[in-house]
């Protein structure tokens, strides 16, 4: 077993136990730690597999700020000291219809996919020179410049470079930056302080 | 298997090493400056153990040391025990692990394993979202202090949490604004490449983005809870904060990781906006070549970072602290504005500028447009007051 297989078992174990210690948690603040954990291990599989933009995307977007808002959100409408819930039966069959009919699609997917789908990526670190035949591309393992440089080649695709060959997803990204603004907008326009006039000191009332 | 594992393993326990010392050092200094400042003579007993020699009190971080180690290690009943465990050991690895990327110098010639390469001075070298990978460590050091404060199970740890992780998302969004000017100037996430840009074109970000500086620096002190900023922990006046019920090695994994944030922003400072170890007509621009020139590099960089530590200290006892709802509108009124404006100069600078290198016969031009601007926001806030002041005691209107 190479050590990327190890340290894929390792994190993908990681993830799916944290998912399940959600799932049967009680407390809700520990829920949220072990959610941490679990998108925390799903950006070390992005790591792991090359794709360092997208792990640490993961981690700032999931663990660095959605799960911040979740648990600040907790604390703040916590009633009790210790928060506790519990799943009543008819949640357990949605959530388990849900999560199978997920499942169900994710899986044959999965299976389907080719072992082997790029040479491209035989580049990719952790790939390449962290499995035994390592030395004919000693020279690639520490020139760590020469991987591929992610974060340039999303940014390309995204705005459609003409080196990438796809037409870009210029225009989703600006409907979504357009969304995202009025979200913005409409936030700051709920969260405005309520402009009451001053109370005026009245005195023909009480004379 | 040399070049994976040796190496870093190697550069980490150095590091580590390196850096635990350093910070039980600096705290030391930083008590020698504030006796100074406060025209005290500060800890100058301990020196050797068993011995008269006090040796400046150089044994004081030790002695400081041995008695958090020695402190009983106190759980109160009331507590939630996992979490109230685990919440410091978050906090420190997310402050330790951000030095996986970061530059301790540039190079030195030692040729190890069978590539050519020269050895980096990175633990993980040529990261290519270096920038990214700090953001992301830093937002999950927000995890630490908020789930300390609330298994502590207690109102003031709990409140203090709670002002603390509020203060630290609110200027985690200033700090990647100052940033980004850099980024978008330099087009890397990669934190050697962005040294080595400033020190080819030998004009450091500091001087080209005067705003994005400012912003960075002030979002940087209230990231690190240093003084104007120290909510957080205010004794005085706040009853501590989220780590009230923390004692012992607890206590000090907490204050370590914190004052670690200090380091690691002064790094970044240098390392963005001063040019990291390039220094003019003494560091060279291109790859090392030789052993002097390598070590001076290190020591140079260094140099800079021990500097901004010093303004850091001397900061912290020049200046009040901030009341809360001034801390927030600072960050959201002045700090957000003036990262916009420097994120939006840089856009538009970038474009005809940068086509051509920064360096060449225009940067004069650069220069003169980034300054004017900045100074005219400065002016403008200055003028205008968003954080306006309100500090004095109003006087109520009696109601009938």
């Amino acid at each position: 077993m190479s050590w990327h297989a190890l340290e894929f078992y390792f994190l993908a174990l990681m993830a799916c136990a944290f998912a399940l210690a959600v799932v049967f948690a009680a407390n809700v603040v520990r829920m949220a730690f072990y959610l941490i954990l679990s998108l925390g291990a799903t950006a070390g599989l992005f790591f792991l597999a090359g794709a360092d933009f997208v792990g640490a995307m993961q981690l700032m977007m999931y663990v660095g700020g959605t799960l911040v808002l979740l648990v600040f959100g907790v604390m703040l409408t916590a009633q009790g000291p210790w928060v506790s819930i519990r799943t009543s039966g008819g949640e357990w069959v949605l959530a388990a219809l849900v999560g199978g009919s997920l499942l169900a699609v994710l899986v044959p997917t999965a299976m389907r996919l080719d072992p082997a789908p790029n040479h491209e990526h035989a580049a990719v670190p952790g790939t390449a020179h962290k499995s035994e035949n390592k030395a004919p591309d000693a020279k690639a393992s520490t020139e760590p410049q020469t991987t591929r440089p992610t974060a340039t080649r999303i940014g390309l695709g995204l705005i459609g470079a003409p080196t990438s060959g796809t037409s870009g997803y210029l225009l989703p990204f600006e409907a979504i930056s357009i969304h995202l603004l009025v979200v913005l907008i409409g936030a700051a326009y709920l969260a405005r302080p309520k402009r009451r006039a001053r109370p005026k000191l009245v005195e023909s009332d009480e004379a | 298997m040399l070049e994976l594992f040796a190496i870093p393993l190697v550069k980490i326990v150095v590091l580590i090493g390196a850096l635990m010392t350093v910070t039980a050092y600096l705290v030391l200094l930083e008590r020698k400056m504030a006796a100074w400042v406060q025209d005290r003579r500060g800890p100058d007993r301990v020196g050797v153990p068993l011995t008269k020699i006090r040796l400046f009190g150089l044994g004081q971080p030790l002695a400081d040391g041995l008695k958090f180690l020695f402190k009983e290690e106190f759980t109160p009943r009331h507590v939630e025990p996992l979490l109230y465990t685990l919440a410091p050991v978050v906090t420190l690895a997310s402050a330790l692990a951000i030095y996986a990327v970061i530059p301790m110098g540039d190079t030195l010639p030692l040729k190890i394993g069978a590539s050519g390469a020269n050895l980096s001075m990175v633990v993980a070298p040529g990261c290519d979202v270096g920038l990214l990978y700090i953001f992301a460590l830093s937002s999950i050091a927000v995890y630490g202090v908020i789930l300390g404060g609330w298994a502590s199970n207690d109102k003031y740890s709990f409140l203090g949490g709670l002002r603390t992780s509020a203060q630290m998302v609110a200027y985690e969004l200033p700090l990647g604004l100052g940033i980004l000017g850099v980024v978008l100037v330099s087009g890397s996430l990669d934190l050697g490449k962005i040294i080595h840009q400033q020190a080819d074109s030998g004009l450091w970000f500091a001087f080209t983005q005067p705003l994005g500086l400012v912003v960075f620096v002030v979002a940087a002190f209230a990231e690190a809870a240093r003084l104007p900023f120290d909510l957080p922990e205010c004794e005085q006046e706040l009853v501590g904060g989220y780590h009230t019920e923390y004692s012992g090695m607890r206590l000090i994994t907490f204050l370590i990781a914190e004052f670690m944030h200090m380091v690691t922003v002064s790094f970044l400072i240098v390392i963005l906006f001063f040019g990291g170890w390039h220094f003019w007509g003494l560091t060279g621009s291109g790859p090392v070549e030789s052993w002097g020139q390598g070590i001076l590099r290190i020591g140079v960089l260094m140099a800079k970072v021990f500097g901004v530590i010093l303004f850091f200290m001397m900061v912290r006892w020049s200046w009040p602290r901030f009341r809360f709802d001034q801390l927030m509108s600072l960050a959201w009124k002045v700090m957000l504005p003036q990262g916009l404006l420097n994120l939006a100069l840089m856009a538009v600078l970038c474009e005809p500028f940068i086509a051509e290198r920064i360096g060449s016969r225009h940067w004069g031009v650069f220069l003169l447009i980034s300054w004017a601007v900045a100074l005219l926001a400065w002016l403008v806030t200055a003028l205008v007051q968003p954080s306006g002041p309100e500090n004095s005691p109003q006087r109520v209107e009696p109601s009938i």
